[in-house]
């Protein structure tokens, strides 16, 4: 593991520490309030657990079919439409914490890519795929639905606006 | 073609990702079932509850300024909206939560160029914000909502 993951997985530990700390804290001023919110908590993890092993599933294909070098490799200066939907599955399958992702696109820009193309990829990341059974049990299906395709439209606005307003130089 | 091998390693990653990710998953249903129970109305009535407009903009602020796993933004989003928070609002917070970074912005200038970065950033909270009422308006006009 990278001293990057270990330092992640420290601080999700460290803020359910803080969390727990802080119903122990609220547990000797207000019990009643501490066991109404653990009740609260108890169902909503009831209703999580098999959610959970969706998102565990769908990231393990995820990780098993999807290279970073792969989606590189479809989105060069000269790709046309193509570039522009590799822009925006690449951002759509693109998994992770963000900053890698900016530091492959600041090498690919150095390379050729568009700067919309760039900000189409990085606004399409919004539609998380692996997560989608978890928006679905918070907000429906049609919403879901309604909002991924709605920001797949405003990837590609985004990427042609921020184009106009921050054009490269042509060599 | 799929390896042994490549299977293992995948299932690794996962795992640790999983591993990574699931303290935050807890910690959040933890922090929103307390927040809920201790704040239900403070939170609806008091930070929202101004119109659409001044609560998508809320929203989409509180969203641009969160830095956290884009599944804490459900968690928080449904607990929102069982509180009574309009879905505009709650939708502009999840859109600009994992499209807008104020946290991440020096990272960005410094790998995109300041000037993509900023105006990156700009255009993607009005673009949420455009998002959060064409969802609800077509939701409606769908009669899905």
């Amino acid at each position: 593991m990278s001293d990057e993951n270990v330092k992640k997985g420290r601080g999700g530990w460290l803020f359910l520490a803080l969390v727990l700390f802080a119903y122990a804290l609220l547990g000797l001023v207000n019990p009643e309030a501490t066991g109404q919110a653990l009740t609260f908590f108890t169902h909503v993890m009831d209703q999580m657990l098999p959610i959970l092993g969706l998102v565990f599933v769908l990231l393990f294909v995820a990780n098993l079919v999807l290279e970073p070098k792969r989606i590189r490799r479809y989105l060069g200066r000269e790709s046309g439409m193509k570039g522009w939907v590799a822009a925006v599955l690449g951002g759509i399958l693109s998994l992770g914490p963000i900053y890698p992702w900016y530091a492959m696109l600041g090498e690919l820009r150095q390379k050729g890519m568009r700067n919309a193309l760039i900000a189409a990829f990085l606004y399409s990341r919004a539609v998380k795929l692996p997560l989608l059974p978890l928006m679905i049990h918070y907000f429906g299906v049609a919403y879901t639905l309604i909002l991924c395709l709605y920001l797949i439209i405003f990837s590609i606005i985004s990427g042609i606006v921020v184009e106009k307003i921050t054009p490269q130089k042509v060599e | 073609m799929l390896t042994g091998k490549h299977l293992r390693d995948s299932f690794r990653k996962t795992t640790r990702t999983f591993i990574n990710v699931l303290p935050i998953i807890v910690g959040m249903i933890l922090m929103t079932s307390l927040v809920v129970t201790v704040f239900p109305e403070q939170i609806s009535s008091g930070l929202f509850g101004n119109g659409d407009i001044l609560d998508t903009l809320l929203g989409a602020s509180i969203g641009s300024i969160a830095a956290g796993h884009p599944l804490a933004s459900y968690l928080l989003g449904g607990e929102l909206l069982r509180g009574g928070v309009g879905l505009i609002a709650v939708t502009a917070l999840l859109v600009t939560w994992v499209t807008v970074g104020i946290v991440q912005l020096p990272a960005e200038a410094l790998m995109l160029g300041a000037r993509f970065a900023v105006y990156r950033n700009i255009i993607s909270f009005a673009a949420a914000t455009a998002i959060a009422f064409l969802t609800v308006y077509t939701l409606q006009f769908l009669g899905l909502a």
